[in-house]
């Protein structure tokens, strides 16, 4: 690091050091809005007004080859039909929350304590940063290959000739192959915990890093078990990772509609995927109105955690 | 050093074990079955080792398709990297000192990754459409003859694409931003400025040499994750397809191995690309640590 005083030692008292002084003080005043302005701009064309756009034309009508301005409950009207009415069996959307849903709890629970044991392991087992620096390499490097590539390569094990079938029936578990390894709930929830796992690894390898050792040494003098330990000390140090990483696998998972779809067999509903069809159907203003909904949805699970963790100091 | 490991160790050490074959398992498997033989499936046994769908790959038997997406891909990675690093930096730069809407900014960044990517890519298509749709009429009511005759959409890879792309690797470069300038130590900045360094000298001397190896990590980030975009590519690329979006089309047909090679094929380019990556870092290192 001493190298960046030698460089700054370098730079030669500049013939403009008298005139920075004239305009300085203004300069400085207006640097971080001009620094900040590209970001803001993208931000704003391309998420805050395409977002308006959605909530607006959520309102509009279409026909089967326009959208209509107008102001219009009717989308959310087709979005609820006969949710209120044929209770208490569900109606399509409830089913598709509620599908969703699942997969949501599921994924966070399978990906929550993967993550979190391989991330204890990593912090508390691994000793030096080198050997922790190749654990992570090691994690990371299936990452480099697209996700579509990701999802089909559970073909060759879990298809119905698959390695799994094999096996079980070279062994004699089974005498037919099993059908619902691939195309099915569990096919989804095996690629989405496989996909977003590390996602829920770093952020509470990150918390658990900064536990200060000497605590844990302390709780075990006091007496606690290793199950206490990690119960009263470690779990709630780690917080803040583990919300950080629910937060990202849970909005994933709600608004997936490619991995439900590609292992899903194209067979499995879920929100985005309706979105999707949809939008291929040209219904662009009902599209929106899902589109609202299910951001509310996620938003409201989102805030309150949010609430409990400020992302900021956490880096 | 030589504490000995608690039982706890191995058992945990197994699990990771178990980790690794999870997330390795599946894309062994393709890259063995990305040789199999001209006779052989999808699935295990192998019918003889081969190269014969690489070559079919190759030469790209009625997928000329793939070719130009993955060219495509590759081109908009590569303006999306770029894009990301210096807006990410410039922001980053902004966060250091106090600004009006530092909060929103802040909070909107956080929303653009948690908001579904569905939701996002079916915003910006619509906007694009209403934007279609007041340049036709702009056209008819000026009369400008190449809007009325030639204008189609201004959807594209370049357009809308890019997009889509920057508000899902902004957010990840602005993070990162976040935490290399929380450990950055500002004494160096103010020995330069106190020995008549310009602002811009201070940056370009003393500020950017020392953030440039997390740059990198910032420029491989945006360049893989626009590469491997799908999500919110999926409505906003117009008439042209990316890689991503052409192999998961493909999915839906999957008859031979090829779909296999190809994926070896990029996963080895990813790869080389992270190894590349890796010994510059490293050799960058090497030169800073001679001359300090």
């Amino acid at each position: 690091m001493t190298d960046a005083t030698d460089t700054a030692a370098e730079v030669r008292p500049a013939r403009t050091s008298a005139r920075r002084s004239g305009t300085g003080r203004a300069g400085a005043a207006l640097a971080p809005y001009l620094q900040a302005a590209p970001m803001a701009l993208v931000f704003l064309i391309f998420f805050v007004l395409p977002l308006a756009a959605t909530i607006v034309v959520s309102f509009w009508q279409y026909t089967q080859y326009s959208i209509e301005p107008a102001l219009t409950a009717q989308n959310y009207g087709d979005v609820f039909y006969g949710c209120l009415a044929n209770l208490p069996s569900l109606c399509t959307t409830f089913l598709t929350y509620l599908s969703t849903l699942k997969f949501c709890l599921i994924v966070w629970a399978t990906t929550l304590t993967i993550g979190f044991t391989i991330a204890y392991f990593l912090a508390f087992h691994v000793r030096t940063l080198k050997v922790q620096v190749i654990c992570f390499l090691l994690c990371t490097i299936p990452f480099w290959t697209s996700i579509v590539i990701r999802m089909i390569s559970w073909i060759p094990l879990l298809g119905r000739n698959g390695l799994v079938n094999q096996t079980l029936i070279s062994m004699g578990v089974i005498d037919t192959p099993l059908e619902g390894l691939l195309y099915s709930d569990f096919a989804v929830i095996l690629a989405l915990t496989h996909l977003y796992t590390l996602f829920m690894v770093v952020p509470i390898f990150n918390s658990l890093m900064r536990v200060d050792r000497s605590l844990i040494e302390a709780a075990r003098d006091a007496g606690a078990s290793g199950a206490q330990i990690l119960r009263h000390v470690i779990v709630p140090l780690a917080r803040p990772g583990i919300l950080i990483g629910s937060i990202f696998v849970v909005t994933v998972v709600m608004g997936d509609f490619l991995t439900i779809g590609i292992m899903g067999g194209q067979q499995i509903a879920s929100v985005g995927k309706v979105i999707q069809t949809q939008m291929q159907f040209l219904q662009f203003p009902l599209a929106a109105a899902n589109a609202v909904i299910l951001l509310a949805a996620v938003l409201a699970g989102v805030w309150a955690l949010l609430k409990l963790v400020d992302i900021r100091k956490e880096l | 050093m030589t504490e000995r490991r608690p039982r706890s160790f191995y058992v945990l050490a197994f699990v990771f074990a178990l980790f690794l074959m999870f997330l390795y398992g599946p894309m062994i498997s393709i890259l063995v079955l990305s040789f199999q033989g001209p006779e052989g499936g999808l699935v295990f046994p192998m019918t003889g080792v081969s190269t014969h769908w690489f070559q079919r790959l190759w030469e790209g038997g009625g997928q000329v398709e793939i070719g130009s997406a993955l060219r495509r891909s590759f081109v908009l990675a590569l303006v999306v990297m770029v894009l990301t690093v210096t807006i990410s930096v410039l922001a980053g730069l902004a966060f250091r000192r106090q600004f009006r809407g530092a909060t929103v900014l802040l909070y909107v960044a956080i929303a653009s990754l948690i908001v579904p990517s569905i939701v996002v890519s079916l915003g910006i298509a619509l906007e694009f459409r209403l934007l279609d749709d007041a340049i036709k009429d702009f056209g008819a009511a000026t009369g400008i003859g190449w809007i009325q005759n030639d204008f189609v959409s201004a959807l594209g890879p370049f357009t809308s694409g890019l997009g889509a792309h920057l508000t899902w690797t902004l957010p990840f470069g602005l993070l990162i931003m976040f935490a290399v300038f929380n450990r950055f130590d500002p004494a160096y900045e103010e020995a330069a400025r106190d020995l008549g360094a310009t602002p811009w000298q201070t940056f370009r001397h003393v500020t950017l040499p020392m953030i440039a190896p997390f740059l990198i990590g910032v420029a491989v980030f945006g360049f893989t994750l626009s590469w491997d975009e799908l999500a919110r590519s999926s409505q906003v690329m117009g008439s042209q397809n990316t890689l991503p979006m052409q192999l998961a089309a493909k999915t839906t047909t999957v008859t031979d191995p090829e779909i296999y090679a190809l994926g070896t094929a990029t996963t080895g380019g990813s790869i080389l690309l992270v190894l590349v990556t890796f010994t510059l870092i490293s050799l960058m290192q090497r030169g800073r640590a001679k001359r300090g």
